[in-house]
């Protein structure tokens, strides 16, 4: 008995008629830097969705150990959305918190200072601290993708679950993010989607391709250098593509 | 000028601006930042049904309005819920059979209905003390929800999908807010009528929202610029006899390009 997380199995689900994801079965252990990767459509977001609860469960089944949704924190995929929304670092890093702390009969407008103090901390995390009061659409799309790992960081989750975190970010905030989330790791489980198979070999220890169907595949077996594992990731991609090909 | 503030009716119509400027510019944010312009337009709209109505059974107009807005609010929440992405089909369907049922009414009526221009375009200096207690308590329970509900509403208008994993009923909040926007419709055509009313909700909205930083800040700035706008354009409907729908509109769009040309010259 490992320390598992979550478990996977037999996970089917359709839009409409549309059979996305197929079958799919596999695990997440506590401390996985656990990547899913595959082509676009090709379901990550959907399987993420599924996790989260945002979509209802068809065939299948998802177990979870020891983790309530309050232990989940999620980053998705976009996050350039509504920039003209006036919001600060803030209110959108207190949003992680849901209406947890929230007591006052009738005016629940500001933050207390404990509350305060969480976005800091959250916020000192990623890098962004002085950034509290600044407005969201100010930020640069690097700095904003920060501020929403932050809000994901605010409830303290066991899991973190970030979908394309990195697209829209050139390579010296990629890599700072990565960086990020390799520190994270140390406490927390992530779950990332990423096209980046340089980012997989880098840092997952283990790998789902994903395309309808789904193939895990346990990095750390591997007695690879680097090079030789994003090399290897990218054959099985090809090869689980070649396959849909046929 | 002065003395106009002695009389009674004036005395009712300032309070009436300030009151109905205060909810839209509350809801008027809303609206915008949750991109319902023209869901609202819809509502107001469909409210001539219910005038139609209202006027051939010889009912309250106000009630009748209310209704036909409250159930244009209502059936456009439930279809935006299962069919998220033809939702403008549905909203200009309930735009038009509104008011084409108010047209039809109003012809089956007989007699010269000079009323219902006042309805189109606003009566303020008309309001009774009925409407001003509707329109005091129409503010104070928006002013409740807002405060009371704060951040629900904000993680809602800013990242539904987000605020719904965390527990926050997103579908019951923007019923909410439709419920509310079609009340403040209801109150708003007193001072603007229905088809200017779209105007009052976001002509101060759109300016707030660029001087502000937080959704709260906007809400107020736009009810105060609101204010602004209502007032001006009060003072003027009764100084030169005009219909203050009309006066206060031309005096909003005015400042508006007032606003957009300063920007334009002195910022950036
Ligand atoms: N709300 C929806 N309704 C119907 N079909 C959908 C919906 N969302 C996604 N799909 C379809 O499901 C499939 C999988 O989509 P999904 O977003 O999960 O892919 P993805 O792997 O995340 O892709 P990407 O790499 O582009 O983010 C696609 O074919 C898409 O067209
Ligand atoms: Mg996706």
């Amino acid at each position: 008995m490992k320390n598992k997380l979550i478990e996977v199995k037999n996970l089917s689900f359709f839009y409409e008629k549309e059979l996305v994801l197929e079958n799919i079965s596999f695990e997440i252990n506590k401390g996985d830097f656990f990547a899913i990767t595959g082509p676009n459509g090709g379901g990550k977001s959907t399987l993420i969705q599924l996790l989260l609860g945002i979509l209802p469960l068809q065939q299948g089944k998802i177990v979870y150990h020891n983790l309530s949704k309050d232990d989940i924190g999620y980053v998705p995929q976009n996050s350039n959305f509504n920039l003209d929304f006036p919001i600060t670092v803030l209110d959108v890093v207190m949003m992680g918190n849901g209406t947890k702390h929230q007591n006052h009969f009738f005016f629940n407008v500001k933050y207390s200072s404990f509350e305060i103090a969480c976005a800091k901390e959250s916020l000192k995390k990623v890098g962004m601290e002085s950034f509290l009061h600044r407005t969201i659409s100010k930020l640069s799309g690097g700095q904003r993708q920060r501020v929403f790992i932050a809000r994901a960081l605010c409830s303290h989750p066991k899991l973190l679950i970030l979908d394309e975190p990195t697209s829209n970010i050139d390579a010296k905030g990629q890599k700072e993010i990565f960086t990020l989330l390799k520190e994270l790791n140390k406490t927390m489980t992530i779950l990332i989607v990423t096209h980046d198979l340089g980012v997989i070999s880098n840092y997952a220890n283990k790998v789902l391709y994903l395309n309808q169907k789904g193939y895990m595949h346990d990095l750390t077996t591997l007695n690879f250098s680097i090079k030789e594992k994003e090399h290897f990731c990218e054959v099985e991609l090809m090869q689980m593509l070649g396959k849909e090909n046929d | 000028m002065i003395e106009a503030l002695h009389y009674t009716f004036f005395q009712n119509a300032i309070i009436a601006a300030i009151l109905v400027s205060i909810a839209s510019g509350i809801i008027g944010s809303l609206i915008v930042v949750n991109k319902m312009s023209f869901l609202t337009g819809g509502i107001a709209h469909s409210s001539y049904g219910g005038i139609g109505l209202a006027i051939f059974l010889g009912l309250p107009i106000f009630w009748g309005a209310t209704f036909f807005a409250l159930m244009g609010a209502l059936i456009i929440a439930f279809i935006s819920f299962k069919q998220r992405e033809r939702i403008d089909v549905f909203i200009g369907l309930v735009w038009a059979v509104g008011m084409a049922i108010g047209v039809v009414f109003v012809d089956l009526t007989p007699g010269y209905h000079g009323d219902l221009l006042s309805y189109l375009f606003g009566s303020i200096l008309a309001v009774s003390k009925s409407d001003l207690i509707f329109m005091a308590i129409l503010t104070l329970v928006i002013l409740f929800f807002i405060h009371r509900y704060y951040r629900e509403i904000l993680a809602i208008s800013y990242d539904s999908t987000y605020a719904s994993l965390k527990g926050i009923n997103a579908k019951l909040f923007f019923t909410l807010i439709l419920v509310f926007a079609s009340l403040t419709i209801v109150a708003a055509i007193k001072v603007v009528g229905l088809i200017l009313v779209i105007a009052l909700m976001t002509i101060p909205t759109y300016i707030a929202e660029d001087l502000s930083n937080s959704l709260y800040e906007m809400m107020i700035k736009s009810s105060i610029i609101s204010i602004t706008f209502t007032l001006s354009g009060l003072f003027l409907s009764y100084k030169f006899d005009l219909t203050s729908g009309a006066a206060i509109i031309l005096i909003s769009a005015a400042f508006f390009l007032l606003y957009l040309a300063f920007k334009h010259f002195f910022i950036k």
